[in-house]
């Protein structure tokens, strides 16, 4: 079974991710069964069917996608992936912190598609808790990364309070 | 100067620790050449034409000697002894070896600096004004702002792969220093009619190849508002900036597309979701920030010591330099002195490992320990008593820092250039000599008065030459350097963009166009003009006309390929 990082752990996962193939149309394909991470468009169109199903549902998006597209169904989720078609491209970070921070998902967000290690760090603050890393890369390797930096100065998903908030109380030093 | 806690100092170690293991995977064939270089950007590293080029990070240009004495030693130890001062307040060594680059951070972190973010599509080093803190016309001390801007961007985890780089610079004076209108971000310190501070806040500025001016997304931002408004600012840029053309990146762009009150509209928008949230500052913190830049132990001194004036009466060479490179300060008795770093036969900007000791031994004795970078490319000591202008000019001078050209033509903004940068088109430092030797008259040089000459290699335009009253741009024809020469860009609160006088130069027209373009000025200027007055007057017509008529007599251009592309840029 393949493995992933969730919430600091390697763990093994049988989540799909399913995607439209050439030619494929959201309307036409067989819904897979088990566990799937639906593309965005899919389940828009097929929410209904998704729904009946009756299993835990995920969705995912792809980087130009907007999260506020999940906004009325968001306790639904059980997992919402978010898409990194390369390393460098930053705007899954602001998807996950909406997610988190704005509509409140309290699921699993797993980033899928370029990721490497050493990007799970700003990731893990953005609110991203699972990992599916390259296929290429070791996730033992990779784990330490989550613990880059013992403190950061900004508020993101994992800490509400920036770092003058924390030192004008006193905390850290 | 701010002081780093033992959070700030465990942050930085931890991040060269993550550089040092990021170099060793890629040494040990880990992580590719593709996938190092955006983290080895982050930490101001670049492969240049020759190697390696480390850019140092001088947060809003501030150092403490004891900080230029580690550069000196780091440029001696792992360079060639020379640093490249630049347009954002860094310094550049152009010769590290890449297997050395962790310890060479670890060095800096050990005198509290670094070389985060000072390239790559991040937040980058915040720069404002030179004279912060001394400044007679300063409403308030920008470096308090520009402290806590640096904490907030520093490892921003939303916004280390922006669509391009970001670039905020902070001006609190009534003379803008810092050239905000051409940053991303711009902002301008003012106070509302009740004597709130805040800042009028300018966004979508910048140069490259689509030169374009900042322009007002908010008249008065409350200060505690400061670091909600700029998230909310980038997160509509991260999330909506264009990523398909490099060209197209900036948020320039996106604010253009948009339109300004559109973007305003949105900005507010996204801002409304957590503008009072836990990122709004509190007094205490501006006031504990403000306590790192507490005006220094100042010496009670006589309003205008006489004593260099009459110095100057019977020394022209001192006389020269007392009228360019010392200015005002707020406190009485006291002068800020600018060393210039254009001296004729030197790269504009460069600095020896044996000048950057003696900097920072005059800082020492002279300037309470501090010095500044300017984004002109000199350096700053802020806190000088003009009762020891005259010492301090002797030992400049002899280490080839004294050259009374502040704001002449030879105090030229000048990139690296060909000679160095992967980017470059063309060579920036021969045509800086060759300015030089032109002007080697210092007589003429002060006749000829304030004026900007700014030259870039390439589009990318780090010798800001759009802003320049005569800029020079580096283009590249079919394998030939040449120039293209624009005219009437200035920087300061009526910053304009210079405009194109026409088809590029080879290099060796350009001494005698510059000097075509000074005759027209010398020849139709009102005793009290500067040249950016008159050119304001007469228009661009009678600059062209000359700079052509020269060429009429000499070889012509051959007929440009790119040459449409980079005019309409």
């Amino acid at each position: 079974m393949p493995r992933i990082i969730r919430d600091a752990t390697i763990v093994e996962d049988d989540w799909q991710v399913a995607d439209l193939g050439e030619g494929q149309s959201a309307l036409d394909i067989t819904l897979p069964e088990g566990l799937v991470l639906f593309p965005l468009n899919v389940w828009l169109q097929r929410r209904e069917e998704i729904i009946a199903r009756n299993q835990p549902i995920g969705v995912w998006l792809r980087s130009d996608e907007a999260p506020e597209a999940l906004v009325g169904d968001i306790s639904r989720f059980s997992v919402i992936g978010i898409h990194f078609p390369r390393f460098t491209d930053g705007r899954g970070c602001s998807t996950a912190r909406l997610l988190r921070e704005r509509h409140r998902f309290v699921g699993e967000i797993r980033a899928i598609g370029d990721v490497l290690q050493d990007q799970l760090f700003a990731m893990r603050r953005c609110g991203i808790n699972a990992f599916a890393l390259r296929a290429d890369r070791s996730l033992e390797q990779a784990l330490p990364a989550l613990k880059t930096f013992s403190d950061s100065y900004q508020a993101a998903a994992d800490e509400p309070r920036p770092l003058f908030r924390r030192r004008l109380a006193g905390e850290p030093g | 100067m701010y002081r780093y806690d033992p959070t700030d100092q465990r942050m930085i170690d931890e991040r060269v620790a993550q550089y040092r293991d990021q170099i060793s995977r890629h040494l040990a064939g880990e992580l590719s050449a593709d996938e190092l270089r955006p983290l080895r950007l982050q930490n101001g590293l670049y492969i240049q034409r020759h190697g390696p080029m480390l850019r140092i990070a001088i947060p809003y240009g501030l150092l403490s000697s004891k900080q230029l004495r580690k550069l000196a030693e780091i440029s001696q130890r792992y360079d060639r002894g020379v640093g490249h001062f630049t347009t954002r307040q860094n310094l550049q060594l152009n010769w590290p070896q890449l297997e050395q680059t962790p310890e060479i951070l670890g060095e800096l972190a050990s005198v509290q600096m670094h070389a985060v973010q000072t390239s790559g599509n991040c937040v980058r080093n915040i720069t404002t004004d030179a004279l912060a803190g001394v400044a007679p016309d300063e409403l308030a001390d920008p470096r308090p702002y520009c402290e806590i801007l640096r904490q907030w961007s520093t490892f921003h985890p939303e916004f280390a792969f922006l669509p391009r780089k970001f670039k905020i610079a902070v001006n609190a004076a009534a003379s803008d220093r810092a050239v905000i209108r051409v940053h991303d971000i711009g902002l301008d310190l003012v106070r509302d009619e009740h004597g709130e501070t805040g800042f009028r806040v300018f966004v979508g500025g910048g140069l490259g190849r689509t030169p374009m001016l900042g322009k007002v997304v908010n008249e008065f931002l409350p200060r505690r508002h400061l670091l909600s408004y700029v998230e909310a600012i980038l997160r509509l840029y991260n999330r909506y900036g264009r990523r398909d053309n490099l060209y197209k990146a900036r948020i320039k762009i996106l604010v253009q597309a948009l339109g300004i009150d559109e973007f305003r509209r949105q900005v507010d928008d996204e801002w409304s979701h957590f503008r009072d949230g836990p990122t709004t500052v509190p007094d205490e913190e501006f006031e504990r920030l403000a306590g790192h830049f507490a005006p220094p132990a100042w010496e009670v001194l006589p309003a205008d010591d006489p004593w260099p004036t009459a110095q100057a009466k019977s020394n022209r060479a001192f006389a020269n330099w007392l009228g360019r490179c010392v200015q005002r300060h707020r406190m009485p008795g006291y002068a800020a002195v600018t060393l210039s770093l254009k001296a004729p036969g030197k790269p504009p900007g460069d600095i020896t490992d044996v000048q950057m000791i003696a900097v920072a031994d005059l800082a020492d004795c002279f300037s309470l320990g501090e010095l500044r970078v300017t984004h002109e490319q000199n350096l700053v000591l802020a806190d000088v008593r003009q009762r020891d202008l005259y010492e301090v000019w002797q030992i400049a001078r002899q280490n080839g820092l004294a050259t009374p050209n502040i704001g002449l033509l030879t105090d030229m903004i000048c990139c690296p250039g060909g000679d160095l940068c992967a980017l470059a088109n063309a060579r920036s430092v021969p045509i800086a000599a060759a300015v030089h030797e032109t002007f080697d008259n210092l007589d003429y040089l002060h006749d000829i008065g304030d004026i900007s000459l700014n030259i870039s290699g390439c589009m990318n335009s780090c010798g800001h030459h759009h802003v320049a009253n005569i800029g020079i741009l580096g283009v590249d024809k079919n394998g030939e350097e040449w120039y293209q020469i624009t005219i009437g860009g200035q920087q300061g609160n009526a910053a304009t963009i210079g405009k194109v006088i026409g088809p590029s130069f080879c290099a060796g027209e350009i001494p005698g166009i510059i000097e075509a373009l000074i005759a027209v000025y010398l020849d139709q200027r009102t005793p009290e003009e500067r040249f950016i007055d008159t050119f304001q007057r007469i228009g661009i017509e009678p600059f062209k006309t000359r700079a052509y008529a020269r060429r009429d007599r000499q070889r012509s251009a051959p007929a440009p390929v790119d040459e449409r592309e980079v005019v309409n840029a």
